[in-house]
């Protein structure tokens, strides 16, 4: 589904990726977990079509498809989405008018029918009783004034109604309190399905106990310098990343 | 003399005595004109003026309405029809009878052209048209008092809660003698008896493009605790000319909540002054600015916190596309002994073509020591990290500046309580913003 192959970014005179290749296929979830800095975000940013974010070696396969060189809503049409983990605040932009005009943007660009109102609220509705939302999150405008809970529980719930082939949350679990990271992950979870990949971006492990990664990577330096099962996640906890570093250390010298 | 000033000295010469003398305010007219030609208008070096030059509007001849004439053009615009009663209708500066309807009118309210208002009262019910205007760089102020022989009196009664807003509406038809551009200069009263409330919308609306003046001054006075929504929407001919002036005062705990959407005209000035005269007064003036194509828009705010605990509350949004140029002063005074005072501007500015030019100037001379006062103004373009969010949801790069450019704009609606007059302002100024191809 995704292959990335040797990414390397550069953001302003510094290099952020270097050589970074994943290879992600249908139904799984890959843990990227890395110390600030590693380069996470700009992961994520560079798989949306953030601009300033340009590969400058590699290649993105999505679907045999080149991802660098599509726009950013070209992407989403494709299937794939990206949770932020700063959500951006718009006001006098309504949630569900914002959520149906994206989600008719995107069948639109895939040649299918638009959804009218009343057919979209019954869709929007659903979903909010699967991830256990509460109405008013439909009248309020885009994340304006909510809490970070909040905002991060809204990006689950517009993952829910796009329904992408690909989902990347970018620290979905950073500023939230125990409550709202089981939330969020219960959320998660009700959208696995054989068809929908992840990319989970953290850097603790503790999102990773509610939401169960088939793969773990760890991301420094900008490559991945290890990868294996959940139970790596697991040594990280008990070894922090410096025992990664000294793994690191002895190959790059 | 400029042209301009030519043809407006001689049609007031041409004005019946009847008329400028009604109500015993001939020689307050005279005196207004008189002091006008005498002072010629502002030149560009007027602090008042220095974003609006007068020099090109100078050299243009205007005639004024024939008061005794023919019947009024026809004007069947959409717009017009879609306006309810109670409403007073104003075709090229003169009231038509045929398109207005009172009969709708609260008890305890009562609204009349400013004609019959002139035929009808003694001097003391029209004192606001004696006011004097002294200073020279307020031409169209002494213009409007010396030739406003048309306009509105509205009255409500101590107590009066009128809920169906009242509308005034200004058309603007092109005159059958197409060489000729009209200027007319109407006097609007509006006074509020304690605890009153009520809710007039005011339209300036072209049924053909036209190259008029209109010079239109309002003053509003609310006694204690009145309530005053004042909506005014100006969309007039792309080749039209609007000076538009209100005077508000407050006494002790009235409130003015106030709208002015600014989106047509080819050049409009719009200048706000309210005074909050007593305690715990409170104001509310937003606006949007739409200048776009090569409209020329002026709006100038003064507010002044005479009284302790009295509040304002300016929120102006402002657009600048192709090459259009909008100005904007925020004027807040707050004096000695206004103390417990607050007062918050903010204007925010989008440019979204490099031709276009809008200066934003917040002013806040503050003689009071507890007080809290916050001014913020920008100028920019839309936010590239909203775009991206939006653009990742799928939303075409186009979609997504058309909907943050909507939304930017239509932040100043919050004043308006009425939903259903909120609904019909937002679906407007969309519907000018989509057909300005500013989006």
């Amino acid at each position: 589904m995704l292959k990335i192959d040797n990414l390397h970014v550069r953001l302003g005179e510094r290099d952020i990726l270097k050589g970074f290749s994943l290879d992600v296929k249908p139904g799984e979830v890959h843990a990227i977990m890395g110390p600030n800095g590693a380069g996470k975000s700009t992961l994520g940013y560079t798989l949306a079509g953030r601009d300033g974010y340009e590969a400058s070696a590699g290649s993105v396969s999505f679907d045999g498809q080149d991802l660098l060189a599509m726009a950013p809503e070209e992407r989403a049409a494709a299937g794939l989405f990206l949770a932020f983990q700063y959500p951006v605040e718009i006001p006098g932009v309504n949630n569900t008018y914002f959520l149906r005009a994206a989600y008719n943007a995107q069948r639109k660009a895939r040649g299918e029918a638009e959804l009218d109102s009343m057919q979209f609220l019954k869709r929007v509705r659903e979903k909010l009783s699967v991830l256990h939302l509460k109405d008013e999150l439909l009248h309020r405008a885009v994340n304006e004034g909510f809490s970070g809970g909040e905002k991060k529980r809204n990006e689950i719930f517009q993952l829910a109604v796009l329904e992408p082939k690909l989902a990347i949350l970018d620290e979905t679990d950073s500023g939230l309190d125990i409550d709202a990271l089981k939330a969020v992950a219960d959320g998660v979870n009700a959208l696995r399905s054989p068809d929908r990949a992840f990319i989970v971006i953290t850097h603790y492990q503790r999102l990773l106990d509610y939401i169960r990664p088939d793969h773990v990577h760890v991301l420094a330096q900008g490559r991945i310098v290890e990868s294996g099962g959940p139970e790596l996640a697991q040594q990280l906890e008990e070894h922090g990343y410096a025992w990664i570093r000294d793994r690191v250390a002895p190959e790059a010298a | 003399m400029t042209p301009f000033l030519d043809s407006l000295r001689q049609g007031f010469d041409a004005l019946p005595a009847a008329l400028l003398d009604a109500g015993q305010l001939g020689a307050a007219r005279r005196s207004a004109f008189a002091s006008l030609l005498h002072d010629g208008l502002p030149p560009p070096r007027s602090e008042r003026w220095k974003y609006t030059s007068l020099k090109a509007f100078e050299r243009r001849r205007f005639a004024l309405p024939d008061p005794l004439g023919a019947a009024n053009p026809t004007c069947d615009h959409p717009a017009l029809a879609a306006i309810p009663a109670p409403r007073l209708v104003f075709v090229n500066g003169r009231y038509d009878p045929a398109l207005s309807q009172t009969a709708a009118l609260s008890e305890g309210v009562s609204l009349r052209p400013l004609s019959q208002a002139l035929r009808e009262d003694n001097a003391g019910a029209l004192d606001f048209l004696a006011q004097r205007i002294d200073a020279a760089d307020e031409p169209f102020a002494r213009l409007n008092a010396a030739l406003a022989l048309e306009g509105a009196v509205l009255r409500a009664r101590d107590g009066v809660q009128a809920q169906a807003p009242i509308h005034l509406v200004h058309v603007g038809v092109n005159s059958a003698d197409e060489g000729t551009d009209l200027a007319w200069h109407l006097r609007l009263s509006i006074e509020l008896g304690r605890g009153a409330q009520l809710c007039v919308v005011e339209h300036h609306l072209a049924c053909s493009r036209h190259a008029h003046l209109a010079n239109l001054f309002a003053q509003v006075r609310l006694a204690e605790g009145a309530v005053l929504h004042h909506v005014r929407v100006q969309d007039d001919s792309q080749a039209a000319t609007v000076f538009n002036r209100c005077d508000a005062t407050l006494a002790g705990k009235a409130r003015y909540q106030r709208l002015d959407l600014e989106l047509g005209a080819s050049l409009s000035r719009n200048e706000l002054n309210i005074a909050l005269r007593g305690a715990q007064a409170k104001a509310t003036a937003n606006g949007v600015l739409l200048a776009d194509g090569t409209r020329h828009l002026d709006t100038r705010l003064n507010v002044d916190h005479a009284a302790r605990d009295s509040t304002c509350e300016l929120l102006w949004r402002g657009l600048g596309a192709a090459r259009g140029r909008a100005a904007f002063h925020g004027g807040i005074l707050i004096r000695e002994g206004a103390d417990g005072t607050e007062a918050n501007l903010s204007n925010k500015n989008l440019l979204l073509s490099e031709e276009a030019e809008i200066d934003t100037q917040p002013v806040l001379v503050i003689h009071a020591d507890e007080v809290k006062a916050a001014h913020g103004a920008t100028v920019g373009q839309l936010d590239p990290g909203a775009l991206f969010y939006l653009r990742t949801r799928g939303l075409p790069l186009r979609d997504a500046q058309r909907l943050l450019t909507v939304a930017f704009c239509r932040e100043p609606l919050s004043a308006v309580a009425d939903s259903a007059l909120a609904a019909l302002l937002a679906a407007q100024l969309d519907g000018r913003l989509h057909a300005s191809g500013a989006l």
